[in-house]
């Protein structure tokens, strides 16, 4: 079947989207940006891909009925389980790579110590892997570099305590070793991981193997079936890196533009808070663009900022809008300054602050400069549109919301759980259009 | 299994970079001004003195009429800019104790100086020996040549030229310009060179000048048509040198606005577009007007950025900042000194608001341009408000989509290469898509 993808290469993820003749969204793929933005991409759209498998199976088993009201159920441990697999792949490579890179005369005598903590250490990640896939499990993020990181880093130190090797150095071959292995794509696996984790799925939910044959062959027949990438469409900072013609590349202000009206037809305005920009965008009736404003070359007031936050605080960047909710008191923050942030920070800490009223300064912080760039763009019209990274964050939205309310009057805010990929969304409607609309094909970079 | 990817091509061993390209006229602009900065460095000793002044409403026919070199602060500044000097001149002055909000052009002067004072093309800049301030609209100025005559300790004349607040030049303001040419600019110039002053003399380079500023006018206008065969801002930089430095009324310029005109009427016979220092743009796909200097630390980075996505500036504010010529002033041979008190008032950067945003309006309509890009400058205090006004306003008017970049004059450290080239062809994409729209709806 024919798919039209769109791929936003922006500056901490990479997100694709597919979306399929009747432009519906089949799948939607991200994965950090990792300085490779080739590697990016490539595990993005990957990424994008299986997820619209997913979608098909979905589709396939409902029609087929085999699975009744069960099918969500059963979908959500074959992910996990497909999941499973995927790390465990990672994870031996992982290790192959660390040994790789713990032999020769880097650590001297401490060689032999060094790779005998490797095994013990891998063989904890590879007992503790099934744990981290189980329904509700909580993990810090879900990028392979951070899990196994953490998962690493917390072995590591109980074995190099047990083994009396230097943590150091177990340290030093992990940081070697990763980046590597997250620039690696595992394009070919997809379809024996899925097989895999199907029998898996059957072993966890023995009462689903029963209908065997019912459940297997509506998804071989999906696994069979093949998703034509027929226009890509890329668009971010890194769009230039995307192996394909210009004709491919679109502005992120453009994407996000169509992006927000494709999601909601009645946009007006769009305010985007990515990693490092922040975007005021206006649009018309058929999304197309007709004015914009961006910060500055400053990433003051986007979300690296509050990725500076949560290194500051020592949390994930997510539990930044929980802590903010739980504020009482508002205190006022003055510098959106992302390499002040930290200072600022200490210094309301040490007068006696509360971390979640600091927190919720933080954020209203940020959205006051969003307000900024939005009145410079034209102001807020309804309707209006949040998208990008930060749109995710509660505390972020509470204070758009009062402030868009103080500013504007009451309008209609329009917040898609899925607004990370709005950029991704524009792009694989570009596509879409490139094709469908103007009879365009693919073209190869010149 | 994994599979190292591999989605980009192997890289291709380096080419020599390809030799830049300028019209014959580009290159004769760039001999004049380095032979200024050969002149200025031998002055003194060829017994000449020498005048420091303001591009904008510089008196170049009347200090020339004292035997006096002529050297241009913000030319210095830019050719340092130009040349990857500045950077260093800059955090000099800041350690000197200039904060880094001040306009960068002053503290590169000033770092030229605290590094003894060598010109941008290696030879170098003696003090001056009078400050010949006209002040037409910067406010910096005022503060730059006070900062200058702190150090050198020469004489300094101040022509205060009243800002056009009402949008136009009344009788008295006039009076009260020409008044100050002759009671304080010219005898403080006698003074100083000890030659004195003949209106003859003045009236022969304006003669020079009229014919100088006809072929100047008809070049920028020659944006006109499509495709344009010069780009009014990048290109037009080249043209205006000679005029808007120490050359006004001097045949050589004459000569060299000549010889340019023949090679852009050239271009426009020919049908071709303008030539970009990676050889001549085929396909004009974007005709822009600007408002705001260019950036000078990237120019060749800034300026590749437009013409590699088929963009031509048509018009430029920038092209008229050491005089508005296309709206038909002329010097005046047979009034030379209220010319020069006219002139001086119609610079614009002595023009307000509704001025600048008439200007923009007319040129975007008379070049048939797309649109409006503003490049504000960040150290700029005096040009960079109410820009944004303009920008808003000339949407308005003109129906017409804008957009806003921000860079430096000569800081490096204030040009973001990928956020304007981002903001850039976000705009020129707004543009296209808005045509295809159009012409669907």
């Amino acid at each position: 079947m024919r798919t039209f993808i769109g791929i936003d290469l922006g500056s901490t993820t990479t997100k694709a989207v597919v979306i399929d003749e009747a432009q519906r969204v089949l799948g939607r793929g991200i994965t950090n940006s990792r300085s490779n933005y080739d590697a990016a991409a490539a595990i993005a759209k990957q990424e994008a891909l299986v997820n619209a498998r997913f979608q098909l199976f979905r589709e396939a088993l409902s029609v087929s009925g085999a699975l009744a009201d069960r099918l969500e159920e059963f979908l959500a441990q074959l992910e996990r389980d497909f999941r499973l697999e995927q790390y465990l792949e990672q994870l031996d490579d992982l290790e192959a790579t660390c040994r790789r890179n713990a032999e020769g005369p880097r650590f001297g005598t401490a060689v032999a110590g060094v790779l005998a903590a490797l095994e013990e250490v891998f063989r904890r990640l590879q007992d503790e892997a099934p744990s981290l896939f189980v329904p509700g499990a909580n993990r810090k993020s879900d990028f392979f570099r951070d899990i196994a990181g953490a998962q690493y880093l917390a072995a590591g130190e109980t074995v190099a305590k047990e083994a009396g090797v230097r943590y150091d150095m177990l340290l030093n071959v992990f940081d070697r070793s990763i980046i590597e292995v997250e620039n690696r794509v595992y394009g070919e696996s997809i379809r024996p991981h899925l097989t895999a984790a199907l029998e898996r799925t059957f072993r966890a939910m023995p009462e689903t193997a029963a209908r065997g044959d019912a459940v297997r062959s509506p998804i071989q027949g999906i696994l069979d079936t093949d998703l034509e990438e027929t226009y890509v469409v890329g668009t971010g900072y890194g769009r230039a890196r995307l192996p394909f013609s210009k004709e491919h590349i679109r502005s992120e202000i453009l994407c996000h533009g169509l992006g927000a009206h494709v999601m909601y037809p009645s946009t007006a305005t769009v305010l985007d808070i990515g990693g490092q920009d922040t975007k005021a965008i206006q649009v018309d009736a058929n999304g197309i663009v007709e004015s914009f404003q961006m910060n500055d070359r400053c990433a003051a007031g986007c979300g690296r900022y509050l990725g500076y936050i949560a290194d500051e605080m020592n949390m994930g960047l997510h539990e930044l809008g929980p802590l903010a909710m739980k504020s009482t008191k508002t205190i006022r923050i003055n510098s959106t300054c992302t390499v002040f942030a930290g200072a600022e920070l200490r210094d309301r800490l040490s007068l006696g602050e509360k971390r979640e009223d600091i927190m919720a300064g933080l954020h209203r912080a940020i959205v006051l400069r969003a307000m900024s760039i939005l009145a410079r763009s034209g102001g807020i019209k309804n309707e209006f549109t949040f998208t990008g990274g930060v749109a995710k964050n509660e505390a972020a939205v509470k204070a758009l919301r009062q402030l868009v309310t103080e500013n504007y009057g009451e309008l209609t805010l329009n917040i898609n759980p899925d607004s990370i990929y709005t950029g991704a969304l524009g792009g694989a409607t570009f596509a879409w259009r490139a094709v469908v609309e103007e009879g365009r094909q693919a073209q190869a970079r010149s | 299994m994994s599979t190292p990817i591999q989605m980009m091509p192997p890289a291709a061993p380096k080419k020599p970079p390809a030799p830049v390209q300028k019209e014959d006229a580009m290159w004769l602009q760039k001999e004049m001004i380095n032979r200024n900065y050969h002149e200025l460095g031998v002055a003194h000793d060829q017994g000449r003195k020498i005048c420091a002044t303001f591009v904008p409403g510089n008196l170049n026919e009347l200090v020339m009429c004292f035997d006096m070199a002529r050297s241009l602060p913000e030319t210095n500044a830019l050719q340092n800019g130009m040349r990857k000097k500045s950077g260093k001149f800059i955090m000099d002055a800041e350690r000197d104790g200039h904060s880094e909000d001040v306009c960068t052009y002053v503290k590169s002067d000033l770092g030229m100086l605290l590094n003894g004072a060598i010109g941008p093309t290696g030879e170098p800049l003696p003090a001056p020996d009078l400050l010949l301030l006209s002040y037409t609209g910067c406010f910096t100025f005022m503060k730059w040549f006070e900062l200058v005559r702190q150090k050198y300790g020469c004489e300094t004349v101040m022509l205060h030229v009243p800002y056009q607040g009402d949008g136009r030049v009344s009788k008295a303001m006039r009076d009260y310009v020409l008044k100050q040419i002759t009671r304080e600019v010219i005898p403080a110039l006698e003074r100083v060179s000890g030659v004195k002053f003949d209106i003859d003399r003045l009236r022969q380079y304006m003669r020079e000048s009229v014919k100088a500023e006809e072929d100047l006018v008809r070049v920028l206008q020659s944006a006109k048509n499509r495709p344009s065969p010069i780009d009014g801002y990048f290109g037009a930089v080249y043209y205006i040198g000679p005029m808007f430095t120490a050359f006004r009324g001097a045949p050589e310029a004459t000569q060299f606005y000549s010889v340019l005109r023949q090679e852009i009427d050239e271009r426009v016979r020919q049908g071709k577009g303008p030539i970009t220092p990676d050889g001549e743009l085929t396909e004009e796909k974007y005709r822009l007007v600007v408002e705001g200097p260019p950036n000078w630390t990237s120019f060749r980075d800034f300026w590749k950025m437009f013409y590699d996505e088929g963009a031509v500036v048509v018009a430029s504010t920038y092209a008229k900042v050491g005089g508005v010529y296309d709206f038909g002033f002329r010097h005046d041979p047979d009034h030379p000194l209220e010319s020069l008190a006219e002139y001086c008032l119609g610079c614009y950067t002595n023009l307000n608001f509704p001025q600048r945003v008439d200007m923009i309006c007319r040129y975007i309509e008379d070049y048939q341009a797309d649109g409006l890009l503003i490049n504000s400058i960040k150290s700029c205090n005096s040009f960079s408000a109410g820009q944004l006004l303009i920008l808003r306003e000339v949407e308005k008017r003109t129906g017409k989509p804008a957009a806003f970049v921000e860079s430096d004059l000569v800081d490096p450290r204030y040009f973001s290469a990928a956020n304007i080239k981002n903001r850039l062809e976000s705009y020129l994409q707004m543009i296209k898509q808005k045509r295809a729209a159009a012409a669907v709806h």
